[in-house]
């Protein structure tokens, strides 16, 4: 399994335009050696779950800044639920005061990443959670 | 149930689940693809060309609309180059598809060129297959668009639409590869831009020269059907596919064109020329993994410093190699 | 092309100690600015051109590189203004009156995404969204809210607004005139700038030539009716958040502008009457001296453009009047109160480029949404350096140095390649159609996105002289209720107005919107009918089709 390539799925959910730093990151897993599918702007939860399913990604990577997180994801990983995607990690960037993350957590989020994360500590982290995730 | 059954029984994550094992080569894509293989041979495989940035994920997003408003159902297959400099991907057809989400009649699945030259990816066949199994109507393949080297598509497909865009001297780099003599339809896309007038009329001109691509053995496309002479004619189309202008006339054409492969019989040419791209192609594949698994590393190896050496060159050597295999593979046998 | 001396700094350098070395030991800090534009270590007379009046000129005067009045800050301030909107219109409303208490002199207005995307806040696509990045305005009555009290003959308004900027002034219009406030007299900014929305900031709804064209009816309109309203505000600020140079940031700007004085060319205008009203709005970022030159260098290839290319005559259309705004991404959640002295740098490089008006950013603002407390924090900043800094005396008063002279001509050369280049592509529409800028912009976020990881670029606090803190910043949340309430609000309305009189405006706009005719009268008949900005936008996307980008 460990020679191909891992597959991330990165969307920005909300409908906030910033997409400069969903892309840094779509590059910087690429140049890690990931496939990056990339969705682009304003998905919604359940095109993100549609996304996720068709392209068979180990890991689903969400940039959001609209502050519409404690809505919006809890939503997607109802949708992820119901396309019996529930093993999907999801990892989240952007900007997410402290006082959400747990919210995100108890939702199942996998980890949330504030503004000034070294990539390289995503990249680790990405493969952390699928070495994990093939444990299970 | 196996796989296969759940693919054919229409289990999306099946599929996209077999579409991986199938892409990273895996032990039991053989046995999948075996089952699967009775179930294929009905879609209707259309390819999509032309350079970076030519409009080609716009145009298939409204193609795979209007044949969806037709009743069929489209899978997509959408390939995007690997970097030179390593594993790695950037897979964004799906930006410029986001219309196609929310149906269950649409399957898009991103796949990486993983290395492999002429705009597919090795797998890019093989996954076709599997949503033919799947019985989609339609499979749409995308290649990733190197001007240059992308006729490959036409050997995988029955129908390729080669996109040409106006402006930045896309039309001469189109004329040069040689990639025009592959369309079974021409698409000027951007037509609204300054420039399209020019871009149409260089293109006209062309086509005029070549009314149809020239024949070949797997392209030999001047079959008659009717009692007349009725070679398919390439025609010339204009799009605007950030908007959908002229995608109308664009599935006319398609659909003439699959009427004229039937009627022509020439259909039988398309899919006997794309089977033995795919058999030559894992003839050569497989013969090569297993040969450089069977010689032994060292006399590689050996061989290789002799060359650095200069004390053969590495034609000679390449023939040593296979003769020794070939006269031992011979003495085991006996 | 030199008449001074020649002054031999590499005899200087030659005489020098070697152990003078330039690169200090514990620094992988390199010499150049975000444009990658080497930084020498001394500049001289001879570093840049020397042909003072025709490349700077007297302040006030063609090229205006020293800036477009002749007195500047003696004669008047830039105005401080704070972009400022969340929740609903009342809250906003609220914060709005609290900053004209503590000295703010012009307006600003913070869209949620949903307006500005062209939804109300009932739409099921919108869930979550309303009120968060700013204030809903869905109808009529929501602006009438917004700007209850305060009067619209009296205060400048400026709106960021863009996809649907021509509903919002609509709305503004029928509520100054409510006020008893002719259009004529209305004074503000719309930033009405949809390209940078393609290129770098992503709140787009219809495709590109539409879009342009309500741009454009948006632009006649006020050339006719409100001739003191700025209609496009064309935004360098965008594309320099989503990593640009601050060069890209000047040319894909300018680029930008050419093809909307182009446009209004196209449909008949005279270019001295409506080049007055098109204003500028760029960023104050991280490098000082290169910001300063930024700004001048733009003036000077705006004029020139204007003059040579357009033959403007008018010296307005010849100027590049703009506003500006500290960098956002510049800002650190980590230590986050070193923000405020980001922020006084970045707003002394504004004032020192001779900028019209600034907002300054709050401190907590990578994070979240200024509190009022913040808020005022940023304005101070503001009103130290028109007060107490002692720049605002003197006119342009970094002209002269060797160093940001040889920086202006140099942005000016780099940023005329790149307006060179996208003119050859067929203009900026067929340039951003083609992910050209877009390509240029995201190799230059990743370049520097490297570089700081590998701390090439130091940001205090994030990768360098890190500390362990908590967070124990006090946060703005908008409730979520918020949402509900707007939901009703428009609900309730679209129950009580003539629904029989709305269909019928909806149906003559989409009849519109297929043909050639200014729009914005039928808009303004719109809103004055209670017809929503959903309503509006959605008649216009049917007709119209959305846009789908296409870069990455």
């Amino acid at each position: 399994m460990g020679k191909h390539p891992i597959r991330v799925l990165i969307a920005k959910l909300g409908l906030d335009g910033h997409d400069r730093g969903a892309k840094i990151i779509a590059r910087s897993l690429r140049d890690a050696g990931m496939e990056v599918v990339y969705t682009g702007l304003r998905q919604t939860p359940a095109m993100i779950a549609e996304a996720a399913l068709h392209e068979d990604v180990n890991v689903v990577g969400i940039s959001i800044l609209s502050g519409a997180h404690n809505t919006l994801l809890p939503t997607l990983m109802d949708k992820l639920r119901e396309q019996n995607l529930a093993h999907i990690p999801v990892i989240v960037g952007g900007i997410v005061p402290d006082c959400d993350v747990n919210t995100l957590m108890d939702a199942g989020v996998s980890a949330v990443f504030g503004p000034g994360t070294l990539t390289s500590d995503i990249v680790t982290s990405i493969a952390n959670v699928i070495e994990s995730d093939l444990q299970d | 149930m196996s796989l296969a059954k759940k693919i054919i029984s229409g289990d999306r994550r099946a599929l996209a689940r077999v579409l991986t094992l199938v892409e990273n080569g895996d032990a039991h894509s053989k046995d999948i693809l075996a089952e699967l293989h009775p179930y294929g041979g009905k879609a209707h495989f259309v390819g999509v060309t032309g350079a970076p940035g030519v409009g080609k994920s716009s145009l298939v997003n409204f193609l795979a609309q209007s044949l969806r408003v037709l009743g069929d159902t489209v899978g997509v297959l959408a390939v995007d180059p690997s970097s030179p400099f390593g594993s790695g991907a950037i897979l964004g057809d799906r930006v410029r598809m986001a219309d196609l989400t929310g149906d269950d009649g649409i399957y898009i699945r991103s796949m990486a060129s993983r290395g492999a030259v002429g705009g597919l990816a090795y797998a890019t066949g093989a996954a076709a297959d599997v949503l033919d199994a799947a019985g989609f109507n339609y499979v749409i393949i995308e290649t990733v668009g190197v001007g240059q080297s992308g006729v490959e598509i036409s050997n995988h497909v029955h129908t390729t639409i080669v996109l040409v865009a106006s402006g930045a001297g896309d039309d001469v780099q189109a004329i040069k590869s040689g990639i025009l003599e592959t369309a079974d339809i021409l698409v000027v896309n951007k037509a609204d831009l300054p420039g399209a007038e020019h871009v149409l009329a260089d293109m006209r001109s062309n086509v005029v020269m070549n009314p149809s691509p020239a024949p070949s053995d797997h392209h030999a496309k001047s079959k008659q059907f009717d009692g007349s002479d009725l070679a398919w004619r390439v025609p010339l189309l204009s799009t605007v596919a950030r908007s959908g202008d002229g995608v109308d006339l664009l599935i006319k054409s398609l659909l003439q064109h699959w009427e004229y492969l039937e009627n022509s019989a020439e259909i039988d040419n398309r899919r006997r020329t794309r089977i033995r791209a795919i058999l030559e192609s894992l003839l050569r594949n497989r013969l090569y993994t297993r040969f450089m698994e069977d010689i032994s590393r060292k006399q590689f190896d050996a061989l290789l410093e002799s060359i650095v050496l200069r004390d053969i060159d590495p034609y000679s050597a390449a023939a040593r190699l296979i003769e020794e295999k070939y006269k031992a593979s011979c003495l085991d046998k006996a | 092309m030199n008449s001074r001396p020649r002054i031999n700094k590499d005899v200087w350098e030659t005489g020098l100690d070697p152990s003078n070395s330039d690169k200090r030991f514990d620094s992988h800090e390199s010499f150049e600015t975000s444009s990658g534009i080497p930084l020498e270590r001394v500049y001289l007379p001879d570093d840049y051109s020397d042909h003072y009046l025709e490349q700077s000129g007297f302040p006030g005067e063609y090229p205006f590189t020293r800036g477009v009045h002749s007195n500047m800050y003696r004669g008047r301030l830039w105005t401080m203004r704070q972009y400022a909107g969340y929740a609903s219109a009342a809250q906003t409303n609220d914060r709005f009156k609290f900053l004209m208490a503590q000295g703010q002199t012009g307006l600003s207005v913070a869209f949620d995404l949903p307006t500005q995307i062209g939804y109300d806040p009932d739409d099921p696509l919108v869930l979550g969204e309303v009120g968060k990045v700013g204030v809903s305005i869905a109808t009529l009555d929501d602006m009438a809210r917004l700007m209850d009290g305060i009067s619209l003959a009296e205060i400048s308004t400026s709106m960021t607004i863009n996809a649907p900027a021509a509903i919002l002034l609509a709305m503004y219009v029928v509520i100054g005139k409510r006020q008893g406030v002719e259009p004529e007299r209305l004074r503000g900014t719309v930033q009405n700038d949809i390209l940078k929305e393609y290129l770098a900031r992503g709140t787009y709804i219809f495709p590109p030539g539409p879009s342009m064209r309500l741009t454009i009816d948006l632009v006649r309109y006020c050339s006719k009716n409100m001739p003191l309203w700025n209609t496009i505000n064309v935004s360098g600020y965008h594309i320099r958040e989503a990593g640009s140079t601050a060069v890209q940031e000047v040319a894909f700007t300018l680029a930008n502008a050419v093809a909307y004085v182009e446009a209004a060319l196209s449909v008949g205008m005279q270019v001295d009457d409506f080049a007055p009203r098109l204003t500028f709005f760029f960023n104050a970022h991280r490098n000082l001296l290169e910001e300063v030159a930024k700004y001048r260098a733009a003036r000077r290839l705006w004029a020139r453009m204007m003059k040579e290319r357009f033959n403007a005559r008018k010296a307005e259309s010849q100027m590049l009047r703009f506003h500006t705004q500290t960098g956002g991404s510049t800002l650190t959640a980590q230590q986050s109160e070193n923000n405020i002295t980001r922020v006084a740098l970045q707003a002394l490089a504004a004032v020192l480029g001779g900028t019209q008006s600034l907002h300054t950013n709050a401190m907590d603002e990578a994070l979240t949404l200024p509190t009022a407390h913040s808020a005022m924090i940023a304005l101070r900043t503001q009103q130290i350096i028109a007060h107490e800094s002692g720049v605002c005396a003197t006119v342009d008063p970094l002209a002269g140095s060797y160093a940001v002279e040889a920086l202006t001509d140099e942005i000016e050369v780099r940023a005329q390649v790149y307006i060179d280049r996208i003119e050859e592509m067929g203009g900026a529409l067929a340039a951003i159609e083609s992910g050209y800028p877009q390509r240029e912009i995201r190799d230059a976020s990743y370049a520097y996105h490297l570089a700081m990881e590998e701390h090439e670029q130091i940001v205090v606090g994030v990768n360098a002289f890190v500390s362990d803190e908590t967070s124990t910043e006090r946060h703005l949340t908008v409730d979520d209720n918020v949402e509900e309430r707007q939901r009703e609000r428009v609900q309730i309305l679209r129950a009580r107005r003539d629904d029989e009189r709305a269909n019928a405006l909806r149906h003559r706009l989409a009849l519109a919107a297929q043909g050639t005719e200014n729009l914005m009268p039928l808009i303004i008949e719109c809103v004055e009918n209670d017809v929503t900005l959903g309503e509006i936008c959605q008649t216009l996307r049917d007709v119209w089709g959305q846009y789908h980008p296409a870069d990455f």
